[in-house]
C-alpha cells in the first residue's frame, strides 16, 4: 500500500564523493517490503524544484521503522536534499514500483548481484533478503574510482564482492562484464541495476540466463499516471511498458533497452 | 455548501483533477477514494492507440513542468472497453477527453465515447501543443475551432466542453467561435507552449524539443484568461492552471469559473485532490461565504462585494 508520509530524517551523512546515505523513520516503513521498490522524496517545501525525485531503497529495518536511501548529488533537487540534516522532516511517496523477484526456490542457487554507481544501492537489501532465504548472493559493483565507492564492507559481509572501476583504482580496471570475465563468476540468476549501457552488455552476455534488470527513467509522478517515464517493447509499436509502475525492474527482454 | 450544477455535469464539489494528470484514474482508486471528487476529466482518446513522444517526455522549470507526451493512449476502442469499466462503480462524472488529427477523427471518438453510460461530458482537447496534426491546429482559428465544435455537437450525446490553448494572440476571439458554434461550456488553460536546453550539449532537453508548461509558474496566465473569457462568453467555465491549494480554488473561481480542475499537482502529491476538497469548507467560511456557487466571478467590477462578516 503506498502512502505519503513526512518521515523524520534519523542520520544523514557523505559516505563516498557526493554519495549520500539518508536514513529515515515512520510508518511508512511497514509497507516496505520486496528490494528494488523505490520511494519518490520531496525535496523542498517550494515550487522550485517542482517535482519529487525517485530513489530506491537500499535497506529496510521494520525492527525501528527506519529505511535508507543511497543517492548521489548531482542536481539542484539532490543538492537540496543534500542539506537536510538530522531531526528535520522529509515528505515521502511509497513504496512504489514493482522490486526484485524473489522466492524460496533462489535457497542453495548462487545469485550473481551486479550494480553500476548509483545502481548499487538496491542490491544491498536484495541481497539481504536473498541472504535470509538461504540464497548464496555474489556482488560485481562497478564504480568510476574508489573515491566514489560505498558499502563495500556491507556487501562483502553477505558474501563474495568483487569491483571494476573505470580507472582501476578499485578492484578490476574496466567495466562490470570485465569483472565477471575476469573472475571467472558462474551463477543461477541474475540481478542488475545501473546504467543503460551495463544493462545492456549483461542482457547481450546472458540471453540463456534468467536476468531481472532494474531500470532508471526521468519520471513525473512516480504511481503511473503521467506516462513520462515509459519505454518500447519488442515488436509492438504501439505498446509499452512504465518504468515507474510496472517496473522499475523487468524480465530481461520484456522491454526494449533504449529508453 | 460545494455543490455546482454545470451542464451535463452534477458536482458534488468543483474540483476534479484535469485530463493527462490522472490516468484513467487506476492508479489514484488505490491512494483514495474517488467518490470524492467533483468529476474526472480522463486521459485523451484518439480513435487508434498511440505510443506518444519519445522519451525524455518531462522536464522541470521553476515552479512548473513541461511535457510532451504525446497523447499516448489505448485508442477510442482501448478506453471504452479497458479503461472505462473500471470506473463505473464510482459515483463520480467522467468527462472524456477527445483528440484526433480531423474533425472525422474528432467526430468518430465523441459519438462512440459520448454514448457510454458513465460519460457525463466531453472534453473537446483542440490545444494539446504536443502532436503534430491536430490538436492546437484546430484551437488556434477561430473558424476551425467552430467547424470542429459544431461537427463534434451534431454526433456528441453529452454536452461539449471546449479546452482552450493560450498559445493565441485573443482567446476570448476563440472563446466566442466555441460558444458561438454550440459549446456548452469550456475548459481552460492548456498548457503554454515552452522549451528547455541542456546545457552540456546545448540541444533541447525534451526528445520532442519543445513541451507543454503546466504547474503553479503559469497561474496568472490563467487567472487572466479566465478573467477575460468569462466576460466574453455566457457559457460556464471549467478553470485550470496550476492550482495547487483550497486557496487557488477560490482564486479561480473569483475570476470567473464555475469549477476547477487540478493538473500538475497530482504528480507531485498524488492526494491533493482529496486534500483540497477537504480543506473547502473551512477556507470559504474563511472568507464569508456558505457556497461556492458565492464566489463565482467576484473580481469583475459588478459582483457584490463579499460579506467578510456573514460567516
Amino acid at each position: 500500500m503506498t502512502g505519503k508520509e513526512d518521515m523524520l530524517i534519523v542520520s544523514h551523512r557523505e559516505i563516498a564523493a557526493n554519495i549520500f546515505e539518508l536514513v529515515l523513520q515512520g510508518e511508512l516503513t511497514l509497507q516496505m517490503t520486496k528490494p528494488g521498490q523505490f520511494v519518490h522524496v520531496k525535496v523542498s517545501e517550494t515550487f522550485v524544484p517542482l517535482l519529487r525525485r525517485p530513489i530506491s531503497i537500499a535497506r529496510i529495518s521494520r525492527e525501528d521503522k527506519t529505511f535508507t536511501i543511497i543517492y548521489r548529488k548531482s542536481g539542484e533537487g539532490t543538492a537540496l536534499l543534500s542539506k537536510k540534516k538530522p531531526g528535520e522532516k522529509a515528505d515521502v511517496i511509497g513504496p512504489l514500483g514493482n522490486g526484485f523477484p524473489i522466492d524460496s526456490s533462489l535457497k542453495g542457487k548462487k545469485v550473481l548481484l551486479t550494480g553500476g554507481g548509483i545502481g548499487v544501492p538496491p542490491l544491498y537489501e536484495l541481497s539481504r533478503q536473498l541472504k535470509a532465504i538461504g540464497a548464496v548472493p555474489v556482488h560485481v559493483l562497478g564504480f568510476e574510482n574508489i573515491e566514489s565507492s560505498f558499502y563495500k564492507e556491507e556487501f562483502a559481509r553477505l558474501g563474495d564482492t568483487y569491483f571494476s572501476t573505470t580507472d582501476g583504482s578499485l578492484g578490476v580496471k574496466g567495466f562490470v562484464t570485465d569483472a565477471i570475465s575476469y573472475h571467472e563468476i558462474e551463477f543461477d540468476r541474475l540481478y542488475a541495476c545501473g546504467p543503460t549501457p551495463m544493462l545492456k552488455a549483461l542482457e547481450t552476455r546472458y540471453t540463456e540466463r534468467e536476468v531481472y534488470l532494474s531500470l532508471e527513467e526521468r519520471m513525473g509522478c512516480g504511481i503511473g499516471a503521467c506516462f513520462a517515464c515509459v519505454c518500447h517493447i519488442p515488436n509492438d509499436p504501439a505498446g509499452y511498458k512504465k518504468v515507474c509502475s510496472d517496473g522499475p525492474v523487468f524480465r530481461a527482454g520484456e522491454v526494449v533497452l533504449s529508453c | 455548501m460545494l455543490n455546482i450544477t454545470l451542464p451535463g455535469l452534477s458536482l458534488k464539489n468543483p474540483v476534479m483533477p484535469a485530463s493527462g494528470c490522472f490516468g484513467f484514474g487506476k492508479e489514484f482508486s488505490s491512494l483514495y477514494d474517488l467518490n470524492k471528487l467533483g468529476a474526472i476529466m480522463i486521459k485523451a482518446a484518439t480513435p487508434e492507440a498511440r505510443f506518444g513522444n519519445e522519451t525524455p517526455r518531462v522536464a522541470e522549470t521553476p515552479g512548473g513542468m513541461l511535457n510532451a507526451i504525446g497523447l499516448q493512449n489505448p485508442g477510442l476502442l482501448g478506453v471504452i472497453q479497458g479503461e472505462l469499466p473500471r470506473l463505473e462503480s464510482f459515483d463520480v462524472p467522467i468527462i472524456a477527453n477527445v483528440a484526433g488529427s480531423s474533425i472525422e477523427d474528432y467526430m468518430k471518438v465523441a459519438e462512440q465515447i459520448s454514448q457510454v453510460p458513465n460519460v457525463a461530458a466531453l472534453e473537446l482537447n483542440i490545444s494539446c501543443p504536443n502532436v503534430k496534426t491536430g490538436g492546437i491546429a484546430f484551437g488556434t482559428d477561430p473558424k476551425m475551432a467552430a467547424d470542429l465544435t459544431a461537427a463534434v455537437k451534431r454526433v456528441s450525446s453529452v454536452p461539449v466542453y471546449v479546452k482552450l490553448s493560450p498559445n493565441v494572440t485573443s482567446i476570448s476571439e476563440i472563446a466566442i467561435a466555441a460558444e458561438q458554434a454550440g459549446a456548452d461550456g469550456l475548459t481552460m488553460i492548456n498548457t503554454l507552449l515552452g522549451m528547455r536546453l541542456d546545457l552540456k550539449t546545448g540541444r533541447p532537453v525534451l526528445a520532442n524539443k519543445t513541451g507543454g508548461l503546466s504547474g503553479p509558474a503559469i497561474k496568472p496566465v490563467a487567472i487572466r484568461m479566465i478573467h477575460e473569457v468569462s466576460r466574453a462568453v455566457t457559457i460556464p467555465i471549467i478553470g485550470m492552471g496550476g492550482i495547487q491549494s483550497a486557496e487557488d480554488v477560490l482564486e479561480f473561481l473569483y475570476a470567473g469559473a464555475s469549477a476547477v480542475a487540478v493538473g500538475t499537482a497530482n504528480f507531485v502529491n498524488p492526494f491533493i485532490c482529496s486534500e483540497i476538497i477537504d480543506a473547502l469548507p473551512e477556507m470559504l467560511s474563511r472568507y464569508g461565504f456558505r457556497h461556492v456557487r458565492e464566489c463565482i466571478g467576484r473580481s469583475h467590477e459588478d459582483a457584490p462585494e463579499p460579506d467578510y462578516h456573514r460567516a
